[in-house]
C-alpha cells in the first residue's frame, strides 16, 4: 500500500462527510494538507483555531496580570501551570489520535489510574524506577490494545468497548489498593517532582510532555501513520477502498492513546508520590474537552496536536486564576462550562468563514 | 505472509513475557515485613465482655474505595472476631443505592437479629431501614445519618462540625501569640454537606482569635491528585503563612507532595480523618505536619458492640442505664506527638 494510492480519495472523501446537510462547507486546513500541498504547513501551525485560543490564553493572562500580578506572572507560576498541564496534555494527545480518527476513549482516566497502581505496588516498586515506568507503560499499552482488539475485530462501538473499559479498569485498580493509597518508596521517582531535579529551570516533567507534544505533532503531520489517522476518520468506507487497513489504524489509535495514559500515569506517580485507584478522576471529559476546544471534531477526520495542547492549558490557566484570587470552584466549574460553548461557537463560526 | 509470521510471533512473546511479568507486580505485600500487617487493633476492652445469647448481626456498607471506608470494613470484621456470640454477615460494599437496599432486604429475610447500616447516601436508604425497624429489626446507623429517627434504634457516628472546631482550637492555641497570623484552609469537595460543616466548626473556633486570619480557602476532593493540584496553586497564591487545616488525610498526602516540591517549610499543617501515613509523619516530626484532628473509622467497631448490646438487651458498659443510648456522636480527637502512639494501632492506610 502507498501513500500516493491513498490520499486522493480519501480527501474528497472526507470532504464529502464533514459537510452535514444545513451546514456549510467545512473545508479544513486538515484536509487540505492531506493533499500534500506543503504551503499549507505553516497555515497548519497557526490556522484560526489556534489564533483563536492563543487569543483566550492571552485575555487569561491579562486576567491573571491585573488581578494577581506579583503572583501570576512569575517564573514559579509558569513552571507550575505547566507541571499541571503536563500529565492531563499527554493525555490528551492520545486522545486526539483517536478522535481524529473517528473514535472516542472514555478510558483514559481509568488507565491512569490503574497504571498508576499497578506501577506503585509494594512489588513493582522492588525493581525501581525501571520496574514503575515498564509496568505503567505496559499497563496503559495492554489496555489500549485490548479497547482496540474490541472496537477493531469485536467489531464494538468505541463508545461502548472503552465504557466497558473504563468501569473494568476502576475496578481492578481498587481491586488492587483495597481503596488505599500506595506511597512511593524510591527517592528517584519523588526527586523527579522536587526543585533540585529542574534543568534550566525546566521541571522534567514539562519536558516529557513537550517530548510527548512534539512526538505527536510529528506523528499526525509528517508520517504516513498521521495521514490514515485523519483519512479513517474523515471517511472510514473511502479509506478502506483506498487499500487502507481501517481496522489495524484503529486497533493503534487505541493502543496509542493507552500509551500515552501509561506516561501519563507515571508523571502523576511522580507528582502526587503515590498511587491511587481514583486517579484520573474525570480525565476522559477534561481530554475530550481539551480536544473539542482546540479544534478536534468529534465526528472525526479533523484535529491539532497544537490545538489541543493549547485546549489543556487554557483548562489550566482557569484553574490556576481561580485558585490565586481565591475563589470558590463552583464558579471554576461554570467558567469552564462557559468556554467551552464559546470556544467551539467561535470555531464554528471561523470553520464557516474559511474558503 | 512469513515475514508477518515471524514478527508475530516474536511481538506476541515479547507480549507474553511482560504479562508474566506484570502479574507478578500486583502484590502489595512487603518483603520485608513490616507491611501493613494488623493496623486497625483496636486494644480498647469490648464491653459487657462475658458471652450472652448468640447474635447475628448484618453490615451493609458502600463500596470501600477509599481507605477510611476500608478502614471501617476491617474494624467491623475484626470486631466481631473478638465475639464468641457474634456472627457478622457482611455484605459486598456498594454505592448504588438500590443494590444497598436490596442488600437490606437479603438481610432482613436471612433473619439476621441486629441490622449496622452505613448508607451510601442516608436519604435514599431511609424506606429501607425503616421496614427493617417495622419488622422488628434494630438498625444501627453508622455516621450517614437516616433522614427520621425512626429509621434507626441508635445512630453512631463522627463529627464533622468538632473536626473543624478543634482544628482550629489547636492551631488558635499555636498561633495565639503570633500578631498578624495567616491560615490556609484546604477543603473537601465543596458539594459535601459535611465539607461545610467542617469549615463552619474550623471559622467558629478561630473567631476566638482575634489576631488570627483566614486568607485563603480552596476546595480538593478528597484525592491525592486533588490535593497535590490545590495545594501547589495555594501555596503559589500565599507566599507566607503560618498554618494550614487539610480536611483529609488522604488528599493530604499530595498536599505534603506539593510542600516538598515548592520546598516550603515556614508553616504547620494540621490533617484530618487520621490516616496511618499522618499519624506517621506526626511522630516522626520532620515534616509540616504536626496534628490531625480524628474522625475515627472504630465507630464500626463501637457498632458492632452496641448491635450486640441490642441483641443481648444490654446497655452500656460504664453506663448507668439499662438500654443503648439513641445517640452517639464520637469525639474528634487532636492527634500530635506527645499522643500519637496511644492512636496509632486506629490508623488506616
Amino acid at each position: 500500500m502507498t501513500t500516493g494510492a491513498t490520499q486522493e480519495p480519501t480527501s474528497t472523501a472526507s470532504l464529502d462527510k464533514a459537510s452535514p446537510p444545513g451546514e456549510p462547507p467545512q473545508t479544513s486546513h486538515a484536509d487540505a494538507a492531506s493533499n500534500g500541498r506543503p504551503k499549507l504547513v505553516l497555515g497548519k501551525l497557526f490556522d484560526l483555531h489556534t489564533v483563536s485560543l492563543l487569543g483566550v490564553l492571552a485575555v487569561l493572562c491579562l486576567i491573571g496580570g491585573i488581578t494577581q500580578g506579583d503572583k501570576f506572572l512569575t517564573t514559579s507560576n509558569l513552571q507550575l501551570v505547566l507541571v499541571q498541564a503536563s500529565v492531563i496534555g499527554v493525555v490528551t494527545v492520545g486522545m486526539t489520535f483517536v478522535m481524529i480518527g473517528g473514535g472516542i476513549d472514555l478510558s483514559v482516566g481509568a488507565i491512569v489510574a490503574l497504571a498508576s497502581v499497578w506501577c506503585t505496588t509494594v512489588a513493582t516498586q522492588d525493581f525501581g524506577i525501571g520496574g514503575i515506568i515498564f509496568c505503567a507503560l505496559a499497563v496503559g499499552l495492554g489496555c489500549g490494545l485490548v479497547n482496540g482488539v474490541l472496537i477493531s475485530y469485536g467489531p464494538m462501538v468505541p463508545f461502548v468497548a472503552t465504557l466497558a473499559m473504563m468501569v473494568s479498569a476502576r475496578g481492578l485498580a481498587l481491586e488492587i489498593t483495597g481503596g488505599s493509597t500506595q506511597m512511593v518508596t524510591v527517592d528517584s521517582v519523588l526527586d523527579l517532582g522536587r526543585r533540585d531535579s529542574y534543568i534550566f529551570g525546566i521541571p522534567p516533567l514539562v519536558i516529557m510532555f513537550a517530548v510527548i507534544t512534539v512526538l505527536g505533532w510529528v506523528l499526525l503531520n509528517r508520517t504516513t501513520f498521521g495521514r490514515r489517522t485523519v483519512a479513517i476518520g474523515g471517511n472510514p468506507e473511502a479509506a478502506r477502498l483506498a487499500g487502507i487497513a481501517v481496522k489495524r489504524q484503529r486497533l493503534m489509535l487505541y493502543a496509542l492513546s493507552g500509551l500515552c495514559c501509561g506516561i501519563a500515569a507515571f508523571m502523576l506517580v511522580v507528582l502526587s508520590g503515590s498511587g491511587q485507584n481514583t486517579n484520573g478522576n474525570l480525565y476522559e471529559l477534561n481530554a475530550i474537552a481539551a480536544a473539542i476546544i482546540g479544534g478536534t471534531l468529534l465526528t472525526g477526520g479533523r484535529g491539532t496536536i497544537i490545538g489541543s495542547v493549547l485546549g489543556v492549558m487554557v483548562f489550566t490557566t482557569i484553574t490556576n486564576l481561580f485558585v490565586l484570587n481565591n475563589l470558590e470552584s463552583a464558579f471554576q466549574q461554570i467558567a469552564t462550562g462557559a468556554i467551552i460553548v464559546a470556544a467551539v461557537l467561535l470555531q464554528r463560526r471561523s470553520a464557516s468563514q474559511q474558503p | 505472509m512469513n515475514g508477518m509470521g515471524r514478527r508475530g510471533l516474536l511481538f506476541g512473546g515479547a507480549a507474553a513475557g511482560a504479562g508474566v511479568l506484570l502479574a507478578g507486580c500486583t502484590s502489595n505485600e512487603s518483603n520485608d515485613g513490616d507491611g501493613d500487617g494488623d493496623t486497625g487493633a483496636n486494644n480498647q476492652a469490648a464491653n459487657n465482655d462475658e458471652p450472652g445469647p448468640a447474635v447475628t448481626i448484618g453490615f451493609a456498607g458502600p463500596q470501600a474505595d477509599h481507605g477510611w471506608l476500608n478502614a471501617i470494613n476491617e474494624e467491623a470484621r475484626r470486631r466481631a472476631d473478638e465475639y464468641e456470640d457474634v456472627t457478622l454477615e457482611i455484605t459486598e460494599g456498594s454505592n448504588d443505592t438500590a443494590q444497598q437496599i436490596g442488600q437490606i432486604e437479603s438481610l432482613v429475610n436471612s433473619g439476621v437479629d441486629v441490622l449496622v447500616v452505613l448508607p451510601a447516601d442516608g436519604r435514599s436508604l431511609t424506606q429501607a431501614a425503616l421496614s427493617a425497624m417495622n419488622a422488628g429489626i434494630p438498625v444501627i446507623n453508622l455516621d450517614r445519618v437516616f433522614d427520621t429517627p425512626q429509621a434507626y434504634r441508635c445512630w453512631i457516628g463522627g463529627d464533622n462540625y468538632g473536626m473543624g472546631l478543634n482544628a482550629g482550637h489547636y492551631i488558635g492555641e499555636r498561633l495565639k501569640d503570633v500578631d498578624g497570623a495567616k491560615v490556609v484552609e484546604l477543603s473537601g469537595p465543596d458539594n459535601l454537606e459535611l465539607t461545610v460543616q467542617r469549615t463552619q466548626g474550623f471559622d467558629d473556633a478561630l473567631a476566638n482569635y482575634p489576631n488570627i486570619e483566614k486568607v485563603a480557602r480552596q476546595a480538593a476532593d478528597f484525592t491525592v491528585e486533588s490535593g497535590q493540584s490545590v495545594m501547589s496553586g495555594l501555596l503559589q497564591a500565599q507566599p507566607e503563612f503560618h498554618a494550614i487545616w487539610n480536611h483529609d488525610d488522604d488528599q493530604g498526602v499530595g498536599a505534603e507532595r506539593a510542600i516538598d516540591q515548592a520546598g516550603r517549610d515556614e508553616f504547620f499543617m494540621v490533617g484530618g480523618a487520621g490516616s496511618l501515613h499522618a499519624m506517621e509523619q506526626i511522630q516522626a516530626d520532620n515534616g509540616v505536619l504536626k496534628a490531625t484532628v480524628l474522625y475515627p473509622p472504630t465507630m464500626a467497631a463501637s457498632a458492632i458492640d452496641l448491635a450486640r448490646a441490642v441483641g443481648q438487651a444490654k446497655g452500656v458498659g460504664g453506663l448507668a442505664e439499662f438500654e443503648i443510648p439513641s445517640s452517639i456522636t464520637l469525639y474528634s480527637a487532636v492527634v500530635t506527638k506527645d499522643n500519637v502512639e496511644q492512636y496509632l494501632p486506629t490508623g488506616f492506610n
